[in-house]
């Protein structure tokens, strides 16, 4: 733990979660926003919009065409990779911001 | 063992296994009837939750309509699945956190009105029936095709199964019955898409089968596709025909539909902490993706298999399956040209003199997953798997959806409505006295299906995304956001979706052609327009009227920060 959070968790009180409320939702805003920036690259960019322009091109060793792919295939992968990333982002933070629930019992 | 044979054993002996974890699991008390006590791990609740949302139309529907509209299927591919990353990121752990056990509660307690509440309970119960319906016509076809028995008998059946364990064990019984649904469904749809890909293209991943070259001819499975599509006079099969905009909308209703779906929404309250909310709509996703991913591949080996089976070929040699289900009436032909032959063809054929060729067969794309597996003549007992398949998608839905139309009135309309003095015993008769009302009135809209199904359907996506999605988002992240400006957003919302989908679909639907739509959006896409206009009008709204009462700002804080969350099941009780 660095010196800056100790000295943050000296001021809260009576052991209650260092850093502010508002600090927290900020940080939580930013990787939101992030997220849903290569969400809606993926699907709605790469997907929809660019999917003619990228169907020029093949997935590399297979008869996919790019868009195609993104729409039907790749866009799914990056979904389900982006809600572990979010979920394992968000428990680092509410541990750093001690607003975390604790283990079970 | 015959096809019905096997199909009898396979749906019998999951039957049983449902009826038996629905005695093993029976709710004691309305916590246990509407959030399963709030003690479902995260990975079950996962697979619960992708039962639950994979209806009929995910199992029995999907692979069928995208193997019929290529590119243009996948608004279906991403706008069901990438719903869930707005699931997990803006709505599950801020309403696990609040702890209600419905979603009017939620609008009801942070819009401090009686009438947001009712509006979202009239909403929630609208958008639910609308489903259950289309879920007892897949049950019906299911029973008729395969089990050759009345289709009113079938939903009767089915009625009795989802009686049984929604009404006794509410959502605890649901939850562990899906759990097992799940399994059945994944495994009767992952083995004949293996057969499948195996047979046509060499691997056994389907997901990457489809990408690769065909086994016979060694050309890509899709290049061949699209030759034979242009052939024939279709489009070609990776590329779509609607306009972008149109894709963009419809992609973007499904996705908001599918985050603002409450029998989806509810289940991340089951959970007993908000990092399992987070991670239960990752699992829940990971489950998904699994028959999503499939059923492109599928799409794409059903599409190249029926034209290889009928194009051209004598129609007197047609093989089993396409006589029965002909005998259905889902599959017709008309020999126009009255050659013998079956001409397969899109609007664009023509012959070697450029003179144009007329179709003569008609395929119902419902029945393209369910025949998929004799089309390729696959073992019998992977047709009987499919049709168990098909049951456990449809069952574990309606079982989700009636939860949600008895909690409603139970708990929003009785407990928190007229009646707030009634006791715990009492709310769980209620409880289960509506739940069985909604099974009876679930099964006479299977028996007697109104022949609006599909059309309602965007309705229901087009309503979730209009009212609930933004009112929920604006309520976790804009503390401004006060009752005046969610009550007349959501009405707004509504208003307008509703308008344009009765329109085009009932008054006019004559008028229902890309020309007259609004700037090229189709009634299936207009809930995005919905949402949009129910976000400006809540937040112009919000911005004269006075601001929400202290406490509701207190509230709100303590809704963004995930410490605490055990206590809150009782505040919001």
């Amino acid at each position: 733990m660095t010196d800056h959070n100790a000295e943050q968790m000296g001021q809260g009180r009576g052991g209650m979660p260092a850093g502010s409320p508002q600090e927290y939702w900020r940080r939580n805003i930013r990787y939101v926003a992030v997220l849903l920036a290569v969400w809606f690259a993926v699907s709605y960019g790469a997907g929809i919009l660019l999917a003619d322009r990228l169907d020029a091109f093949r997935i590399p060793g297979t008869g996919f065409p790019a868009g195609f792919w993104f729409a039907q295939q790749g866009s799914i992968y990056v979904f389900v990779v982006l809600i572990f990333v979010y979920v394992f982002l968000m428990n680092r933070l509410d541990r750093e911001f001690e607003v975390d629930e604790g283990d079970d019992e | 063992m015959t096809i019905t044979a096997w199909t009898f054993t396979l749906v019998a002996l999951s039957f049983a296994l449902y009826i038996g974890i629905a005695i093993w699991s029976r709710a004691s008390s309305t916590s246990e009837f509407y959030v399963a006590g709030a003690g479902v791990h995260p990975v079950a609740n996962g697979m619960a939750t992708a039962a639950d949302w994979m209806s009929a139309a995910s199992f029995i529907s999907m692979a069928g309509i995208i193997s019929f509209l290529g590119y243009d299927g996948s608004v279906y591919l991403m706008g069901w699945t990438g719903g869930y990353v707005l699931l997990a990121l803006l709505l599950a752990p801020y309403l696990r956190k609040f702890g209600a056990y419905t979603v009017p509660d939620f609008v009801g307690d942070r819009y401090y009105s009686q009438r947001a509440r009712r509006l979202a309970v009239v909403c929630a119960i609208f958008v639910s029936f609308t489903y259950v319906a289309g879920q007892m016509r897949g049950v019906g076809i299911v029973f008729s095709r395969f089990l050759e028995v009345d289709v009113t008998l079938g939903v009767l059946i089915g009625m009795g199964i989802v009686f049984f364990y929604a009404v006794l064990g509410g959502m605890k019984g649901i939850t562990y019955t899906q759990v097992a649904q799940y399994c059945v469904l994944i495994f009767a749809y992952t083995v004949p898409a293996i057969f499948l890909s195996l047979l046509i293209t060499g691997n056994p991943i389907p997901q990457m089968g489809f990408g690769g070259a065909d086994q016979e001819t060694g050309t890509y499975l899709l290049d061949r596709l699209n030759g034979l599509h242009t052939e024939l006079g279709f489009a070609p099969y990776t590329s779509g025909t609607k306009s972008t905009l149109d894709v963009f909308a419809i992609t973007a209703a499904l996705m908001v539909g599918t985050a603002g779906l409450p029998h989806v929404i509810i289940r991340f309250y089951t959970v007993p902490k908000v990092r399992d909310a987070r991670i239960s709509a990752g699992w829940a996703l990971v489950f998904i993706a699994l028959l999503y991913t499939a059923a492109p591949a599928v799409a794409v080996f059903a599409r190249t298999n029926l034209i290889d089976t009928v194009s051209e070929q004598p129609y007197a040699e047609m093989p089993d399956w396409f006589t029965q289900w002909e005998s259905t009436g889902l599959i017709t032909f008309d020999d126009v040209n009255g050659d013998g032959l079956v001409q397969y063809v899109g609007p664009a054929a023509a012959d070697a003199g450029g003179a144009p060729v007329e179709n003569e067969l008609t395929i119902d794309r419902d029945i393209m997953v369910l025949a998929n597996p004799e089309i390729a003549q696959l073992p019998n007992w992977v047709v009987g798997l499919v049709a168990a398949g098909g049951l456990a998608a449809a069952l574990s839905t309606a079982a989700g959806l009636l939860l949600v139309v008895s909690t409603s009135i139970s708990h929003d309309l009785l407990k928190r409505g007229f009646r707030p003095d009634i006791t715990e015993r009492g709310e769980l008769i209620a409880a289960r006295v509506s739940a069985a009302v909604a099974v009876v009135v679930a099964g006479y809209l299977g028996i007697n299906p109104p022949g609006f199904v599909a059309e309602v359907v965007a309705f229901a996506f087009g309503l979730a995304a209009s009212s609930f999605f933004p009112v929920i988002i604006l309520g976790v992240f804009y503390k401004r956001m006060n009752r005046e400006g969610a009550i007349s957003g959501m009405a707004v919302g509504i208003l307008f979706t509703a308008a344009y989908i009765v329109y085009f679909k009932f008054v006019n639907p004559a008028a229902n052609t890309a020309e007259h739509w609004w700037f090229g959006i189709s009634p299936e896409g207009i809930g995005a327009l919905g949402m949009v206009l129910n976000f400006a009008v809540a937040l112009t709204v919000a911005r004269f009227t006075p601001e929400p009462p202290e406490h509701i700002g207190e509230l709100v804080e303590s809704i963004r920060i995930p410490r605490g969350s055990g206590e809150a099941h009782e505040i919001g009780a």
